[in-house]
């Protein structure tokens, strides 16, 4: 008998009792071991909820930013209003500026109302003009330059609704708040609602949202992402053409190469040490040695190109090495057994077998950094950017914005239309994300090798 | 010459060495390639490598090295009393930039040189013609500022030329040099490993230089804070009133405190529901339900910070407001410490969940299995077998849990609030350190006042406190960790 036996009092007690009836004791210690699981299935409940919460609530915030409120309706194209030479030459035209269109607009919309006999009583000229976009101008003159054979033709024209119209289809405006509200009043929006009962007034998919760059605090209706999106892309490209050769170099080295030293130990605990760096301190970096001490410009996506490579070099490394790691000595030995030289057996043999692993650590880098926004905020990417950047290598030292900095400086104005736009954006960035992920989930099914 | 039109001429060069090498190496040995002593290829690799490499090399230290010697010398040409008042002397060097760069394009419109010389000793003519091509200025050009604008487009196109002239004759030289030397002698793979090794050094040396570069610039310019602003203050004062005009109060405790009450929130929320789905998922759920929440947890721990921050914001931070802190009475603030401590929590639930999983994993099952020997249930072996043996680990994975909700700055920026102030109500806006950086360093900044240069003494503060916890949690495991063969 051992001592457990005997001290164990308990266990004596049981000795009473049958193996199929439990005792007191055993209920207890079963209720325990319910409990126990019981919190383990809520907790993963509760991982599973906030999942689905956020995604909700982001989606149910963000999907409408994706239709706009369009109020369609004809404009005469005056020949003497927008090209007085008679030429149709563009560069004549542009002398025009969207003030000639904006009143071309606003008489076709008047026109309008009374031809379809709609009940304007109560506002003024100034308050019809004020339903429609401030940007719709700058459309309608786009368009006529871009084909200015348009002039002194009648075309069906969808301009762009004031964003407290559009926000009144969409719910954000009510009645009631449109009583304190000074860019809105409720006779306006019983107008708009009569203009949408005989389809003057339509939600329609919104592609300007995509290819539009920011738009100014009064008209949340015309902002995009357009420049958000190019300065991204221009910033990826930076990283994966530095990120991806340095990492590798830098993981041969360490995993095949380096001699197993005091150095190679600094290297490596360096490397690990720099993924947990928050990455604002990236950011400090990036604003000390890029702009103030080399003197590169403010909000350029080379500046954010160059330290979103930093921040995403010590992931890729760690992917790389363990993709080194998993491809077996023997295929080394072989090598080496028939001649190849080391550089050789890496180069023509390890890299490549290794690549799927790579190429998965490369795209998830790249995944993370394009979500990345605190480091840039420090750079000036915050700024409000109208003008598209040129095209690469030039454009790398325009001002540009990133897409979630876009989301940020959204956040940030007073009207709840842009709330709207910066989940909408968030959603746009959330599905690039998803499918850098799926990517990089597929190839590693496609490609991966089990030795 | 362009940079790039220079650079691709090398590159030409250099595939130009690459086809000279190999074609030498295998006529110097007259079509006998058992004869050379690497394979043909390397020769023209030997070539190609020496014929760009020093080139390229000298590119670049000229494009770092010229700008700051043409600037040293032109800023010497602008008088003290040409600096207007509430200007600077870069303010000054800016306009010269931008005035030599609307002389490029006078130059491009098909002016000659000396043309663009006359326009330039006459400041209204040269204003009004800057117009004309876009280069708008606030004030009138000063006769200095014009001659230095003359002599810095000069300067640049100066040392542009040379550039290409010594970079094309590096070029040429490196080609004719190493292609005479190829020969069925030479060993011109064993070069070209060398090279390639020290390219890989050099990769691997970022990481050094990284860290480097992270803290030189925290701590030259907290150095030039301390000058500025008594560092016993910053470190003990208990308020936090920065004011642009001057007569700042600069004390860290604020943000700390309200960084370190988010943070403990975050983890309050993090560990359990961590710890516990991870115990869940490794030792009781089927391979079903492993199969989709893993997953899903995988699609939580890559969602980026920002739709976290945006999260906090538009949903939790009104939620607690309306349910919580106003029918309790704790304050109606949407942004609270609360509210950036859940959200937080939630996004290091995955982080924790897939550390401690890893660690509950790495427990051998042979312990679980004596423990069921001896008729401990599931559950009394989890709690008193497996999590002791796993705790180094966990307490690892917390500290660096805790780590990353300290340097977290979105949800904070968008959840927590930005008034300093040491409170104990967790409905209650605060800020943090994060913050307070982002807060200081955007917009206009001026690098001189210590209004801004605060958020670098915050950033090197946040990162000790973060590579401490790492170092720590890292210490913890490595010393405790038990090794189990």
């Amino acid at each position: 008998m051992t001592d457990l036996s005997q001290t164990a009092g308990p266990v004596g007690a049981a000795k009473a009792a049958s193996l199929v009836v439990a005792d007191a004791r055993m209920l207890r210690r079963r209720a325990t071991e319910k409990r126990f699981r019981l919190m383990g299935l809520m907790a993963v409940g509760v991982g599973m909820l906030a999942l689905v919460v956020l995604l909700t609530s982001i989606l149910g915030n963000g999907l409408p930013s994706f239709r706009q409120t369009a109020i369609t309706m004809p404009v005469t194209l005056d020949e003497a209003v927008l090209d007085k030479s008679g030429t149709r030459d563009p560069a004549v035209m542009a002398k025009v500026t969207t003030l000639g269109y904006g009143k071309l607009i606003q008489a076709a919309l008047e026109a309008e109302l009374i031809a379809r006999n709609v009940d304007t009583q109560g506002l003024t000229v100034k308050d019809i003009a004020g339903m429609i976009s401030q940007e719709a101008p700058a459309d309608l003159r786009a368009l006529v330059l871009a084909d200015p054979t348009l002039v002194g033709t009648t075309i069906s024209f969808d301009a762009l609704a004031n964003g407290r119209v559009d926000g009144y289809f969409k719910g954000r405006v009510t009645m009631e708040s449109a009583v304190d509200d000074g860019n809105i009043s409720p006779e306006q929006l019983r107008v708009a609602q009569a203009m949408r009962d005989i389809g003057m007034i339509n939600l329609v998919f919104n592609p300007g949202f995509f290819t539009k760059s920011d738009a100014s605090e009064l008209r949340p209706e015309a902002a995009g992402l357009g420049v958000a999106m190019l300065g991204s892309a221009y910033m990826m490209l930076i990283v994966l053409v530095l990120a991806l050769p340095i990492g590798v170099a830098a993981s041969v080295y360490l995993e095949e190469i380096a001699p197993k030293n005091r150095w190679t130990d600094i290297i490596e605990i360096n490397i690990a040490n720099l993924a947990a760096v928050p990455s604002i301190v990236y950011g400090i970096l990036a604003l000390a040695l890029f702009i103030n001490i080399i003197g590169l410009p403010q909000s350029a996506p080379i500046v954010g190109g160059l330290v979103l490579t930093l921040m995403t070099l010590p992931t890729i490394i760690i992917a790389t090495r363990a993709a080194l790691k998993a491809v077996p000595p023997s295929i080394r030995d072989a090598a080496l057994g028939v001649g190849a030289s080391k550089n050789q057996t890496i180069f023509h043999h390890v890299l490549p077998l290794a690549m799927p692993g790579i190429l998965t650590g490369t795209i998830l880098g790249l995944a993370r950094a394009l979500g990345e926004s605190a480091p840039l905020l420090l750079i000036g990417m915050v700024a409000f950017v109208k003008d598209f950047p040129a095209a690469p290598p030039a454009g790398m030292f325009d001002p540009a914005s990133a897409l979630p900095v876009q989301v940020y400086s959204w956040t940030q104005r007073a009207d709840p239309a842009f709330a709207e736009r910066s989940s909408g954006a968030i959603i746009v960035l959330l599905v690039f994300l998803l499918s850098m992920n799926a990517l990089a989930i597929i190839l590693r099914r496609r490609f991966e090798r089990r030795w | 010459m362009s940079i790039a039109a220079l650079a691709l001429l090398v590159l030409g060069l250099a595939a130009l060495g690459f086809v000279l090498g190999r074609q030498r190496a295998v006529a110097s040995v007259k079509g006998d390639r058992r004869a050379l002593h690497s394979l043909p290829g390397y020769y023209g690799w030997y070539v190609a490598l020496f014929t760009a490499t020093p080139a390229y090399l000298l590119m670049v230290a000229w494009l770092i090295l010229q700008p700051m010697l043409i600037a040293y010398q032109v800023t010497g040409m602008i008088l003290p009393e040409d600096i207007a008042d509430g200007s600077s002397r870069d303010l000054v060097m800016t306009d010269v930039r931008r005035i030599s760069e609307g002389m490029d394009s006078f130059a491009a419109s098909g002016m000659t040189e000396a043309e663009i010389v006359t326009l330039s000793e006459d400041p209204a003519a040269l204003k009004t013609a800057l117009e004309g091509v876009g280069v708008a200025l606030g004030s009138d050009i000063n006769p200095h500022v014009a001659a230095a604008a003359v002599t810095y487009r000069q300067d640049v196109a100066l040392g542009r030329l040379w550039m290409s002239v010594v970079a094309l004759a590096l070029a040429v030289g490196g080609l004719v040099l190493s292609s005479r030397r190829v020969g069925p002698e030479l060993r011109s793979r064993n070069s070209v490993e060398r090279y390639v090794q020290v390219l890989l050094v050099s990769a691997s040396m970022i990481a050094i230089l990284t860290t480097a570069g992270i803290v030189f610039s925290l701590v030259f310019e907290s150095v030039h804070f301390f000058q500025l602003y008594p560092a016993k203050d910053f470190f003990l004062s208990l308020t936090w009133t920065p004011k642009f005009g001057g007569g700042s109060d600069l004390g860290i405790w604020p943000l700390l405190w309200g960084t370190l009450y988010v943070s403990f929130i975050a983890l309050l929320v993090a560990v359990p529901i961590g710890l516990m789905s991870a115990i869940y998922l490794s030792e009781y759920a089927g391979p079903k339900l492993r199969g989709m929440a893993k997953p899903a947890l995988e699609v939580l721990a890559g969602i980026p910070s920002i739709v976290y921050g945006l999260f906090a914001l538009l949903t939790v931070g009104p939620f607690l407001r309306d349910y919580f802190a106003q029918p309790l009475g704790l304050g109606d603030s949407s942004s609270s410490v609360m509210t950036a401590g859940i959200v937080m929590g939630v996004m290091l639930i995955p982080y924790v969940s897939s550390l401690s999983d890893d660690i509950i994993n790495a427990v051998p099952q042979a312990l679980r299995d004596g423990s069921y020997a001896l008729g401990a249930t599931q559950s009394e072996t989890v709690r008193q077998v497996v999590l002791p043996a796993a705790l180094p680990g966990i307490v690892g994975a917390v500290l660096m849990a805790a780590s990353r909700a300290i340097g977290e700055t979105m949800i904070v920026v968008l959840g927590a609030g930005a008034a300093a102030k040491l409170d104990l109500n967790p409905f209650e806006a605060m800020t943090t350190v994060t913050v307070k950086i982002v807060s200081q360093l955007t917009g206009d900044t001026e690098f001189a006042s210590p209004e801004t240069l605060v958020a670098f003494a915050l950033g090197l503060t946040l990162f000790v406190f973060t590579l401490c916890l790492n170092i720590i949690a890292l210490f913890i495991v490595r010393k405790y960790r038990e090794q189990y063969e």
